[in-house]
């Protein structure tokens, strides 16, 4: 079970990543002027929070595969039987979902950073690279951190969904557990108490890195 | 694709029951837990919180496994009381599960929208002599309700997902059945372009009929047909300025 909840920990914060770099790239998109990004990145996060995670999961699950081995084939010349390891499948349907939710929380984030500042920093003669980094970034990560540990949160919790592909994490450690010695209860309660200390802890780091985050601001 | 659009379209049903069941039932049992949550008594407001603190940190699949396998280690006790009849049931299960689950979010929602009635409104009723029922009746749930709207129909969508989970435990909801499609035909692009538009579907409807009762609750905020119209088809940033125009 403690190999299994390392194994969720690995999963979930791979995906976590992941969806903070799918994120970024779609907050971008959906802030962009242009009109083709901006659709294409509303399709993404209308499609991603509005469909079942678990559907998901089977979709790459079953045709991921089909898709490695089209490619492996058309491009490469390769013809054997190749497939995702399941790690990557998992990590990749976990890391679309909360991409999803990540875009939303960045593109708040963004659009709370007060206008005039990005006017005084072009005043003051900052190239974009330099707004980009000394301006927006610091106070995006500042705003988005609430959003983004709610998400981690949703994360950690979705990765039991990875379970039913056959990734040996802590719901299906319970599942083998609990199938080998006929004590179904006991082991799904010690998988409860395990995701219960698990967003617990997590819950607190996120709760010091907010405070941590939030140092310089005065508190009314 | 042919013969799986009308077994997709025909598994809707199940979906919708196990969604609309669990969610009238978690409503019921979310204002009781927000109730509790907010009265007075220290044990009852802890007792409260405890619940919804579980449910909101565990999976829900882990709940719904822990209900529907976790109740067979425990069937001759559930046999001796009668009670192994439901949990046999894998319907039970997922709405029991599912009911709790929704029941500990909704609370929160709920809790919110409570927390948002001004002070001076229950003073003025008390003053006006409501005892703590009709106070709440007529007051405070019909002003935290208009509160906890937008939450409450974010919650409904994220319930109508959950459902899915339910095929896990042999429920043939829209979910099992692609499952078992995609299994058997090894087609799952087409597969998941069906189900996923059938879930958007209801989700749309969903959103839509939510943010029509919120209009209808609310109508001196949506005096014009424009605010109205853009509220109900326009993009998310479109609402927040209908709504201040007017105020």
């Amino acid at each position: 079970m403690l190999f299994g909840a390392l194994m969720t920990i690995a999963v979930a914060s791979c995906s976590y990543l992941l969806g903070i770099v799918f994120g970024t790239a779609f907050a971008a998109m959906k802030l962009s002027k242009n009109f083709i990004l901006n659709f294409i990145a509303d399709l993404y996060t209308t499609i991603i929070r509005g469909i079942p995670e678990l559907l998901v999961i089977y979709l790459v699950f079953f045709g991921g595969g089909a898709v490695l081995r089209t490619i492996a084939k058309g491009v490469f010349g390769y013809g054997e039987y190749i497939d995702f390891p399941i790690f990557v499948t998992g990590m990749l349907c976990i890391g679309i979902s909360s991409g999803a939710y990540s875009t939303e929380v960045i593109r708040g984030a963004v659009l709370a950073v007060p206008k005039g500042q990005i006017e005084a920093a072009r005043a003051v003669g900052m190239s974009r690279r330099l707004r980009f980094w000394r301006i927006l970034v610091p106070q995006v990560a500042r705003y988005a951190l609430p959003g983004l540990g709610n998400v981690w949160q949703l994360t950690l919790k979705e990765t039991s969904l990875i379970s039913v592909i056959g990734l040996v994490e802590i719901m299906r450690q319970a599942t083998i557990a609990s199938g080998s010695t006929k004590e179904p209860f006991t082991f799904y309660l010690a998988a409860f108490f395990l995701y219960l200390a698990l967003t617990s802890i997590s819950n607190r780091g996120f709760v010091r890195a907010e405070t941590w985050a939030n140092r310089g601001v005065r508190a009314a | 694709m042919q013969e799986s659009w009308p077994k997709l379209v025909g598994a809707v049903p199940e979906t919708l029951i196990l969604a609309s069941s669990s969610l009238a039932i978690g409503f019921v049992l979310a204002i009781i837990v927000a109730l509790a949550r907010l009265s007075s008594n220290r044990g009852l407001s802890n007792l409260a919180y405890g619940f919804v603190y579980i449910f909101r940190s565990t999976p829900l699949l882990v709940q719904i496994f822990l209900i529907y396998y976790g109740s067979g280690q425990f069937r001759p006790f559930l046999q001796e009381y009668g009670l192994w009849i439901f949990f046999r049931e894998p319907w039970f299960c997922a709405i029991l599960a599912l009911t709790l689950n929704t029941g500990a979010y909704t609370s929160e929602i709920i809790r919110g929208g409570m927390q948002s009635v001004p002070w001076g409104q229950v003073e003025a009723a008390r003053a006006c002599g409501m005892s703590g029922v009709l106070l709440f009746r007529r007051i405070m749930f019909p002003v935290a309700i208009r509160q906890a709207l937008p939450g409450y129909g974010n919650e409904i969508i994220l319930m109508v997902k959950s459902t899915s989970l339910a095929s896990t435990i042999t429920i043939l909801d829209v979910t099992g059945i692609a499952k078992k499609i995609i299994a058997a035909t090894w087609s799952p692009i087409e597969i998941f372009i069906i189900a996923g538009a059938i879930y958007l579907t209801i989700n749309f409807i969903v959103t839509r009929v939510v943010q029509w009762t919120e209009i209808k609750l609310s109508p001196q905020l949506y005096r014009d047909r424009k605010s109205v119209w853009k509220t109900l088809f326009g993009k998310d940033e479109d609402m927040e300025p209908a709504r201040q125009t007017i105020r």
